[in-house]
């Protein structure tokens, strides 16, 4: 369903030079969404995207970010990307690991996280997610594997990045359910609900940037990856999606961001028997 | 007083047709040979609690065992769907199912609550999702001090809590190490409870803190080296993250289920698990 891989080269004018680099629009979005993550974070990652792109950071210009993964463990370094949310080498490299209601009660609830790293099947345009059915609650079209720790995340974290892959079918006008909160009905929505957190502040995709709008907090186009044209990002969002007066172009990935990527994703299959 | 038996001994003893049970291990530590023998012994009616119902509720399920599902997260981690729970969900295959769905939070919450002996969890949670418009077992109440709106959700008091862990003295008490979940507060909250070991040995040698089901909290041990199997036990072996790869294309489909359950889990018992302590053999599986 967004199993698209399209490995483009990339034509890259800088300083009155070109070089031309191949990337695939997975590694951009992963690169872009590790670029926002920095040293002081404590960041709860979910599995998959937001994992990868939060070790990606650690590895790269966020050496002491704090990663806390749901089953627990505070504090993982982990050398290959986990499976699961808790794989052994979580707990073997975590600064210490404690059971799992004290880190939904004392370490979530409690306001200790300042990012929650979160993917989903579909996503609105004020960022509130879905990942719970496809089609009616009652009678699903695809049962998706729901809330995990999403829901308390999305009201309990500072602030919530988003990463996942772009098209109608995920970026989506309406929502067929709304399992974890963004911005609500927009505007000061979470704020009319006692919130005090600020919900989704980042989405990154492989097409582009989005943050929220600062008063309607309608999600905006601020910049483009490179190679993607506005038509792109048009034909790839189910609502009339808005851009920035002048979004920019994102940074390319650096050779240094791609080569511990390919390397933290080739270590990844070794260890897990075989690529996805 | 925890009492040493058999696998089969321990669940026909212990776990009847129409129970709650939860069978926890937050990734590590799933009580799969435990399992594997509530499927041989072909329980019925059961509800199924646990967070993430993972590859042993999708074998249970799709072996007809359960009739309601209580759950928070319902994927095969980093892989895809549990598809021998959609098909009941979706289908109704081999038995339509009920479902019960929380978020973690609530979960962990639920636990905790059923073994401190309280009715029902207190949280900040829920806010925002439709999750409580579909299940009447969130609501929501007003702190009494403050007035803040806090979600809440019942205890969770089993019939019978199974749980895998790393060792146990010959007086039976219980250590676990690394990701402990929620397995103590599953086995507190139970009526009754059967854990799993690794191995038994003379002593646990065990610090302050560490993390003990004393033998008077539990009814049930068995010895089942490998028992957490394809997850895992720390300090013995690995998740094997293959196996929940190549579970995708064996649970797909209805057949090829069955016979691979009929092969690994109906024809052979539990020592079969002893084997996967051996990361070798893992090839065969």
């Amino acid at each position: 369903m967004w199993g698209r891989k399209s490995l483009q080269t990339i034509e890259i004018r800088r300083l009155g030079w070109r070089f031309k680099m191949r990337y695939s629009r997975n590694e951009m979005m992963t690169i872009a969404a590790a670029r926002a993550l920095g040293n002081d974070d404590v960041c709860f990652v979910g599995i998959g995207l937001p994992s990868a792109a939060a070790n990606l950071a650690r590895s790269i210009h966020a050496p002491d970010i704090t990663l806390i993964y749901e089953s627990g463990t505070i504090g993982a370094r982990p050398d290959v990307l986990p499976l699961s949310i808790g794989d052994s080498e979580l707990c073997e490299t975590a600064r210490t690991t404690v059971a799992v209601p004290e880190m939904f009660r004392y370490w979530l609830q409690g306001g200790r996280i300042s990012v929650g790293f979160l993917s989903a099947a579909q996503l609105d345009r004020f960022g509130n997610l879905n990942t719970t059915v496809i089609g009616p609650y009652e009678n699903p079209k695809v049962r998706l594997p729901g809330s995990g720790g999403a829901t308390e995340m999305a009201t309990s974290c500072g602030e919530i990045f988003i990463v996942m892959r772009q098209s109608t079918r995920s970026f989506v006008e309406k929502l067929d359910f709304m399992t974890s909160l963004g911005h609500g009905t927009g505007g000061d929505d979470r704020a009319r609900r006692g919130i005090n957190t600020k919900g989704p502040t980042l989405v990154v995709t492989d097409f582009c940037v989005m943050k929220p709008d600062p008063k309607t907090k309608e999600l905006t186009v601020v910049s483009l990856h490179p190679g993607v044209s506005r038509e792109d990002v048009v034909n790839n969002t189910g609502w009339d999606i808005r851009f920035n007066n002048n979004p920019s172009e994102t940074s390319p990935p650096k050779e240094e961001e791609l080569a511990i990527l390919r390397a933290l994703n080739e270590r990844t299959a070794l260890a897990h028997g075989g690529s996805n | 007083m925890a009492q040493f038996l058999s696998l089969s001994a321990a669940i026909e003893e212990y776990l009847c047709d129409g129970d709650t049970v939860v069978m926890e291990g937050f990734t590590h530590l799933i009580p799969f040979a435990a399992g594997h023998e509530v499927i041989r012994q072909n329980r019925s009616d059961l509800t199924l609690v646990r967070m993430t119902p993972d590859l042993i509720y999708d074998q249970l399920v799709g072996m007809g065992c359960a009739k309601k599902l209580k759950f928070s997260w319902a994927g095969n981690p980093g892989v895809g769907s549990l598809h021998r729970l959609r098909d009941a969900i979706e289908k109704g295959w081999p038995n339509s199912i009920e479902i019960e769905e929380h978020s973690h939070a609530a979960m962990a919450n639920a636990f905790e609550a059923g073994a401190a002996g309280l009715p029902c969890a207190v949280f900040r949670g829920y806010r925002g999702s439709d999750l409580p418009k579909v299940n009447p077992n969130i609501k929501f109440i007003n702190c009494p001090f403050t007035g803040e709106e806090l979600a809440s959700v019942p205890a969770i008091n089993a019939d019978v809590a199974i749980v895998h862990a790393q060792r146990a003295d010959r007086d039976g008490n219980v250590l676990v190490e690394g990701i402990v979940g929620v397995q103590k507060e599953a086995v507190l909250g139970a009526k009754k409870s059967i854990v799993t070991v690794e191995e038994v040995v003379d002593d646990l040698a065990t610090g302050p803190n560490s993390v003990i089901l004393p033998a008077w909290t539990i009814d049930a041990i068995v010895e089942v080296p490998g028992g957490a199997f394809p997850s895992y036990a720390a300090g013995y072996y690995k998740r094997n993250n293959a196996f929940y790869k190549a579970w995708d294309a064996i649970s797909r489909n209805r057949d090829i289920f069955q016979s691979w359950m009929k092969e690994h889990v109906l024809d052979v018992g539990p020592e079969v698990f002893a084997n996967h302590r051996n990361p070798a053999a893992w090839v065969e599986i």
